[in-house]
């Protein structure tokens, strides 16, 4: 078994995964209130292998992930209630509410995102590494993706990729035994995840992901041969989620005791039991950790839920990124009409309820759409059902030529 | 000025720029020592090296999305996919990812790239080689999309491609490639092009004809051939961009007018002129006199037979027969 690191290094360690537990509990609990919407997938029993990875990365390394990743962002060093915010769609969540728990972005901690297509982050990984060799720069992109992912094109196209042009990347499968439903021995013809890139020249090794010095010792090495060798490596967590794949998950496809055997092996209780054992934290220290994650995550609640919703005139900012603010290029002064949704914040309210339940068109600025019925132009068989305006608009009369 | 192939005029583009700055590169399949599929990238190993012209191997969505992450990590990369029709390979990279990114991050990342990719028929390459997606990414949010059918465009325009900061797609067209036309002269002779300023190549006051890509050209020599033979006097406007769209100029053009003929080599369903006409229709309605025509692409997958296919691509005929319907009854 490795040997635990310094005291102030396991109570990071035992903090930061006492942290993402409670706050994934959370988020688990405020998707139940109907708070934070869509598709949320819980990382519940996969805290050792977040945090033992981000605690060997240095602050200019990237980390890419999947749609699995507010522990991931929060490991980065992301302040949660800016995850919680975006889970409730609020202006002050990651991306602003534009993204949700599938998309969660810190550019500042370099955590470069969350991606809700399985395998859409590999070559994106590929291309980080790639820009920072290419700069000079010895910054290593850490890539994290599901069991699931390694059966993708992606998989197969970047691993080859990033041997052939010997990228400084490490690629971590977080092996939670199941693609969504479909266990690895129905999804995978071969189900050492770790071999799966062998033919490419990339070497694998498979690791506990339950014990987070053991991923710490897995990742350094990785992390090390990428950037001291410019050299990709694979590594196999083998790890677990607790909760279904997503909060919509009936659960048919596994047992309950096999649940609870994993359990046994939790991640937290299990590196907080060994911390105890060992005299490197006490029973205060590790009750601490657990108060200061009660506390995160109530302020990250009640910020979540101060937070304005993003106002219908941000709707289309950021779509454009403009290279020279009145310069030679300003994309949309040019770009057909599109979706009236910018006028909406003038509307009435059922005009603007209509508008954010996603109606391609709302209504005029002035008021509702005009009713041909309503206009003397009836259709035959078309009872007319409003009184007519006194005004006059029927088209054409304005007419030039 | 000088007289340049649509094929050397993209290529001093890319080498003007990458000599500029540093940041930008080029990648793509058989793009180095093979000099590019369509000879675009002829030279560019040769004064560049292996680090900023790479050869990559034939994985269109990991290519792209290499691309992606480069642009996120401070690079501007130059993306070749060899036809339009392998980059439905990328189609998840370009639009889940290079679109989506700075919007869905909201502003956190950048994807400065450019994705080329010639397309169009006349070469006899048969149903995967020959397609025109220009209506298929004109739809998507976040890219841009440009089509030039002139070198002086082509080199302007993927000049300012390669500067902007958001994701363009690249349309060429295959059979322009050989095609000569005059480019100004010198390094650095030309300015890069402002996306969303249409060109009006030919006045006309009885009809406008929008041209896209390749069908700019031959909407021009319809226009010659109507003035010629009917006496008619058609506006001919190339978009040169479809995202952003100059439909001011259109419509200008169109309220004079009171016709509109839109000439496209795609399919006819949900396409550039499906989607023009809408516009023409919602924004000057009142001005047409007679209803906005289209040509384009027979609605089949290209067929390999020179026979079938000239069939199934719009000629100067089509172009004439459907601007002289706008103008039935009024000759």
């Amino acid at each position: 078994m490795a040997d635990l690191p310094d005291a102030a290094t396991c109570y990071e360690l035992l903090a930061r995964m006492a942290l993402i537990r409670r706050f994934e509990e959370e988020a688990g609990r405020q998707y139940q209130r109907a708070r934070a919407g869509g598709f949320l997938h819980l990382a519940i029993g996969e805290e050792a292998t977040i945090v033992g990875t981000t605690s060997v990365m240095r602050p200019e390394d990237f980390l890419i992930g999947t749609y699995r990743t507010h522990g991931h962002a929060i490991a980065r060093g992301t302040e949660p209630k800016r995850v919680m915010a975006e889970l409730f769609g609020r202006v002050d969540g990651t991306s602003g509410g534009r993204g949700g728990s599938m998309h969660i972005f810190d550019a500042e901690k370099r955590f470069m995102g969350g991606y809700g297509i399985v395998g859409g982050n590999l070559p994106i990984a590929a291309g980080i590494a790639l820009a920072s060799q290419y700069k000079g720069e010895d910054a290593v992109t850490v890539c994290m993706f599901g069991d699931g992912a390694s059966n993708t094109g992606n998989f197969g196209e970047t691993m080859n990729l990033a041997a052939l042009w010997t990228l400084p990347v490490l690629f971590l499968v977080e092996n939670n035994l199941y693609g969504m439903g479909t266990s690895v021995e129905r999804h995978s013809a071969q189900t050492d995840l770790s071999k799966k890139a062998e033919g490419y020249g990339i070497p694998g090794e498979r690791i506990d992901g339950m014990d987070v010095v053991e991923v710490r010792e897995g990742v350094a090495e990785g992390i090390r041969q990428a950037r001291e060798e410019q050299r990709p490596t694979l590594l196999e967590a083998f790890t677990y989620r607790y909760k279904g794949h997503s909060a919509a998950d009936p659960e048919v496809y596994r047992e309950r005791e096999e649940v609870e055997e994993w359990q046994e092996k939790d991640p937290i209780e299990s590196f907080a039991k060994r911390c105890r054992a060992a005299g490197v934290l006490g029973e205060r220290e590790v009750q601490q950790a657990r108060e200061a994650a009660e506390e995160a995550v109530k302020a990250a609640v009640e910020f979540a839920e101060s937070s304005p919703e993003p106002a219908l005139d941000t709707m289309y900012e950021n779509l454009y990124t403009r290279t020279e603010p009145g310069g030679w290029y300003a994309v949309d002064e040019r770009s057909p009409e599109p979706h009236r949704g910018e006028d909406e914040a003038e509307m009435p309210d059922a005009a603007r309820e209509l508008a954010e339940a996603g109606a391609a068109y709302a209504g005029r600025p002035e008021g509702p759409r005009p009713n041909p019925a309503a206009q003397g132009d009836v259709q035959e068989g078309v009872e007319e059902q409003i009184e007519a305006p006194d005004r006059d608009v029927s088209p054409g009369e304005e007419d030039e030529d | 000025m000088a007289q340049l192939r649509m094929r050397e005029a993209l290529r001093d583009a890319m080498a003007e720029e990458m000599r500029a700055d540093e940041a930008v590169f080029v990648m793509g399949e058989d793009v180095g020592v093979f000099q590019g599929a369509f000879k675009v990238t002829e030279g560019l190993l040769e004064e560049f090296g292996e680090r900023r012209v790479r050869d990559t191997p034939i994985s269109e969505n990991t290519i792209v999305g290499t691309g992606v992450g480069a642009a996120m990590n401070g690079l501007r990369p130059i993306v070749e996919l060899m036809t339009v029709n392998f980059s439905l390979l990328a189609l998840d990279q370009i639009v889940n990812h290079a679109a989506a990114i700075p919007y869905m991050f909201n502003g956190q990342a950048r994807v400065p790239m450019v994705i080329r990719m010639p397309g169009g028929g006349g070469h006899q390459l048969g149903p995967t080689h020959s397609h025109s997606f220009e209506a298929l990414y004109l739809q998507v949010p976040g890219l841009l999309v440009a089509c030039p059918s002139t070198p002086a465009d082509g080199k302007a325009l993927l000049k300012a491609a390669i500067r902007d900061d958001n994701p363009v797609v690249f349309i060429e067209h295959e059979s322009l490639y050989g095609v000569r036309g005059e480019v100004p002269e010198g390094e650095n002779g030309t300015e890069p092009l402002r996306f969303g300023e249409a060109a009006v190549r030919r006045e006309g006051g009885d009809v406008t004809i929008v041209g896209v890509l390749k069908m700019a050209q031959v909407a021009e020599s319809a226009a010659t051939q109507l003035a010629h033979e009917h006496g008619v006097e058609a506006e001919v406007i190339d978009p040169r961009t479809l995202r952003p769209l100059d439909l001011d100029t259109i419509l200008a053009s169109v309220r004079k007018t009171n016709r509109a003929v839109i000439v496209e080599e795609g399919w006819p369903h949900g396409g550039v002129g499906a989607n023009l006409a809408t516009l023409i229709t919602e924004q000057a309605f009142d001005y047409l006199d007679a209803p906005v025509q289209r040509v384009t692409g027979a609605d089949v997958h290209m067929p390999y037979s020179k026979r079938l296919e000239q069939a199934a691509i719009p000629h100067e005929e089509h172009v004439v027969s459907a601007a002289l319907a706008t103008l039935a009854g009024a000759l």
